[in-house]
């Protein structure tokens, strides 16, 4: 198991490879559809110095105020190829170095994890109970009125978060290589 | 004897039925996850996300917190009394929904469609979703399922005969249409999924007969003989599309298919597939005046 703290720099993001087990700590930021329509087509200046060399996780959790802190409850990953349209300038106009969702991405994102140096790591599905342990506390939320609890971006510090790379800076998918043969497989099936 | 709802001992008995569907994994999908997990080669990735979703759904029932962060679509599907009002107990599911959502067993989920803005406490416009039928028992039978988001955006709908897959207006057409879907789905409806097939209806009995097939028991066998022969062939032959748990590669794409059909007209054959999670939530609440209780 690898283990990374964001932010970091690209050389390290570069290291890593298809098949990496990738232990997270440090500072993450989540972010959705309306969060990504919002930095692709805004390009809002005030989070600049927050995203620069850090992770953006598609994740919209559920969450409990309690004594006026916001407490993680369920904080699995939400399919990130909704995102496709947007992520790779995203990437490239913050500064980001990794993504965190499920799922996988497609080539625009491929190609812009090659280019800009940067990661997609891949969380569990529905395993929201097991990550939002891993979340140690709730700095901030931003857009919280305008975009809801789920869309809204949350920035949390997290502790051992476990994902896997499944697209890395070298052109390598893995999610390509399954499709690739599974659909070998289903045609065969279907033309019996 | 005139069946009589008491509206506050509903409530509660609603709310814990929401907290045990969202925060308890099914006896029959966990074992069968398990069952996934011994077949897959030791040290994959496969069995290790298996083990991580086997974790997480412990996790979650000992701590009371939702398995899965996106919480769904609430589908009810309930069986009243004769006399019992729709819209009483309806009005009991709405406020039972909120309380839940205030207790964090559920997720805000509801945006209006129109605005963009979330309602905050998963009401709206056909939200929760309830569907009604009416028996001779004298009690109330209430299920509910959360199908989540992904797994929602995978589910498809076929229309037979379809030229690019060469499916002709029968069974073996059926099969071609599940095979097709379930490969376009890879990873992204939360592999291993449970398939509820809906063969004929219109578009939307068809989707509603594939929907309900994800109350039924993993294990048990369909009564109708060439239902339950086509719901083990496609589970056979969809566990060797490699595409494994999260998409990852492995044996274990699919936990079980379901298999339910409606009459159609003759003009029409369509084949709706709801694709459901692993974090398959569901959970069954029987309410009568002397009895409460949970399966």
């Amino acid at each position: 198991m690898i283990s990374l703290k964001f932010p970091v720099s690209e050389e390290e993001v570069r290291t890593l490879k298809v098949g990496d087990e990738v232990s997270l700590n440090g500072i993450m930021v989540l972010g959705r559809d309306n969060a990504h329509a919002w930095m692709y087509e805004e390009k809002p200046d005030e989070i600049r110095n927050l995203l620069k060399g850090t992770v953006i996780y598609h994740c919209g959790p559920v969450v409990k105020k309690v004594d006026d802190e916001w407490i993680f409850v369920a904080a699995g990953p939400t399919t990130s190829i909704r995102e496709e349209p947007y992520q790779g300038d995203v990437l490239k106009e913050y500064d980001l170095r990794a993504v965190i969702g499920k799922g996988g991405m497609g080539d625009k994102t491929l190609a812009a994890l090659k280019e800009h140096g940067a990661v997609y790591l891949h969380a569990i599905g529905g395993t929201a109970a097991l990550l939002a342990k891993a979340v140690v506390k709730v700095h901030d939320v931003l857009k919280l009125e305008e975009f809801g609890i789920p869309e809204a971006m949350w920035v949390i510090e997290v502790k051992d978060f476990p994902t896997v790379v499944t697209m890395d800076s070298h052109g390598q998918s893995l999610h390509q290589v399954i499709k690739g043969k599974s659909n070998i497989v289903a045609d065969k099936l279907i033309s019996g | 004897m005139k069946f009589e709802i008491d509206e506050k001992k509903l409530h509660n008995a609603v709310v814990e039925l929401i907290r045990r569907a969202s925060t308890q994994l099914p006896a029959d999908v966990i074992s069968a996850m398990e069952k996934g997990r011994d077949s897959e080669e030791p040290g994959s990735p496969a069995q290790s996300v298996l083990k991580l979703m086997l974790e997480n759904a412990q996790m979650a029932r000992e701590d009371e917190t939702p398995i899965c962060q996106d919480t769904g679509t609430n589908i009810y599907y309930v069986t009243v009394p004769v006399g019992v009002s729709l819209r009483k107990v309806e009005k009991v599911i709405v406020e039972a929904t909120k309380t839940a959502t205030e207790k964090a067993y559920l997720r805000p989920n509801m945006v209006d469609s129109i605005t963009g803005r979330n309602t905050g406490d998963n009401s709206g416009v056909m939200s929760p979703l309830i569907h009604f039928e009416e028996w001779d028992e004298p009690k109330i039978n209430m299920q509910l399922a959360l199908k989540g988001g992904g797994s929602e955006n995978v589910s498809a709908q076929y229309k037979l005969p379809d030229n690019k897959l060469k499916a002709g207006r029968n069974l073996d057409g059926v099969y071609k249409c599940v095979i097709d879907a379930v490969n376009k789905a890879q990873g992204l409806g939360c592999a291993p999924g449970i398939i509820g097939l809906g063969i004929g209806g219109d578009r939307a009995i068809g989707m509603l007969i594939a929907k309900k097939q994800i109350f039924r028991n993993i294990d048990d066998t369909n009564p109708d003989s060439e239902m339950a022969k086509l719901e083990e062939k496609l589970y056979k032959d969809l566990n060797i599309l490699g595409i494994g748990p999260m998409g990852f590669g492995g044996n274990t794409t699919v936990l079980g298919v379901k298999v339910g059909a409606a009459h159609r007209l003759p003009a029409s054959f369509f084949v709706s597939i709801a694709y459901m999670c692993w974090a398959d939530r569901h959970a069954t609440l029987n309410y009568s005046s002397e009895e409460v209780s949970y399966d």
